[in-house]
């Protein structure tokens, strides 16, 4: 029976020990693990993992449904096309600050998508004290037409107070 | 011929190679299909020769292909020892051993080392940036190191360089 590819998303109140209890009932399972990326966002558990499964949505959905109730887990699954080693190299990375208000992704990232900024990863933050939040984020991508329109645009965005860094990534390989 | 490429995770990637003792035409041969292999490698600006099966302490760096990076040209580089770290950076590595892959790594920012050329003769060089980047990329390969022993988390940023300056009276 041939392997599927699958993506799993898993999001809840966050706790020590998720990670193992899901990776290994997946691996009791059978299912293989490929690309993943978990982040801990405000007190949430969140995790978004490429599983190869030889069943059906369903069927990797009950396989699971156990441990993920009992660790109070919401669950997610989506058949997805194409699997491993289609990475893209981000030839570009941008860090991007403030004083937290709302607007300043949407802000910023419509900016320099219209000067040719394909995100390939984003994370964000917000820091600082309640009184006084500061939003931080970090952006790699790829500048499709060329990295000075990507920082005209974001001297524009400069303008209106927000911080903003760009530095290009000149991959090394050896 | 050209020569294969080994691929993590082969073993022999991890093995350290022992000195070059002499420098001889058959050297000079080597260094050549070596240099080849580099160049057929898509955006290689170095290479070392473990990364081929002979596990000898040889390299080849060539940044000139690179825009604006400062740079020695095509350096042979037998018996490399790095004698002075000076700085820090972050920059992004990939490599013909590992397809498919890049990661953060931290160097340093400048070095110092002495290296043979093909006819044996010492010569001392200081590098800094993308160059110097890249030989303590290949010198690693002859210690047995992939660049994946010194990744650093993705969402690991180092913050940009200030210059201060002296106030001057």
């Amino acid at each position: 029976m041939n392997k599927h590819w699958y993506m799993l998303t898993l999001v809840g109140r966050d706790r020590p020990g998720i990670v193992a209890h899901i990776t290994h009932a997946l691996y009791e399972g059978g299912c293989n693990l490929g690309e993943a990326s978990m982040m801990r966002l405000g007190t949430s558990f969140t995790i978004m993992m490429m599983v190869q499964h030889e069943g059906s949505v369903k069927s990797l959905q009950q396989l699971l449904e156990t441990e993920a109730d009992s660790l109070g887990l919401h669950m997610h699954v989506d058949h997805i096309e194409g699997g491993l080693h289609h990475h893209l190299e981000p030839d570009v990375r941008l860090t991007v600050y403030g004083a937290d208000r709302a607007g300043i992704v949407a802000h910023v990232t419509t900016a320099l998508a219209e000067a040719g900024l394909d995100i390939l990863d984003l994370a964000s933050d917000v820091g600082g004290t309640e009184a006084d939040p500061i939003y931080i984020m970090h952006i790699e991508g790829r500048a499709q037409q060329g990295v000075e329109a990507l920082q005209s645009a974001l001297d524009i965005v400069k303008q209106e107070g927000i911080e903003a860094q760009l530095t290009a990534i000149d991959t090394m390989v050896g | 011929m050209s020569l294969d490429i080994l691929k993590y995770p082969d073993e022999r990637l991890k093995r350290v190679s022992t000195e070059v003792e002499t420098f001889d035409d058959e050297l000079r041969r080597f260094i050549t299909v070596l240099e080849e292999a580099m160049r057929a490698g898509p955006g290689g600006v170095g290479i070392a020769a473990p990364q081929v099966g002979r596990f000898q302490r040889i390299a080849i760096v060539d940044v000139s292909s690179k825009p604006k990076m400062v740079n020695h040209g095509c350096m042979i580089l037998i018996n490399p020892e790095i004698t002075e770290w000076e700085g820090m950076a972050m920059g992004r590595e990939g490599c013909m051993s590992v397809p498919d892959f890049t990661g953060n790594v931290i160097r340093a920012e400048k070095v110092t080392f002495t290296a043979f050329d093909e006819f044996g003769e010492q010569h001392e060089y200081r590098s800094e940036g993308y160059e110097a980047r890249a030989i303590q990329h290949e010198v690693d390969h002859l210690d047995g190191m992939l660049f994946l022993d010194r990744l650093v988390s993705r969402r690991t940023d180092l913050f940009q360089r200030k210059v201060y300056q002296k106030k001057k009276d």
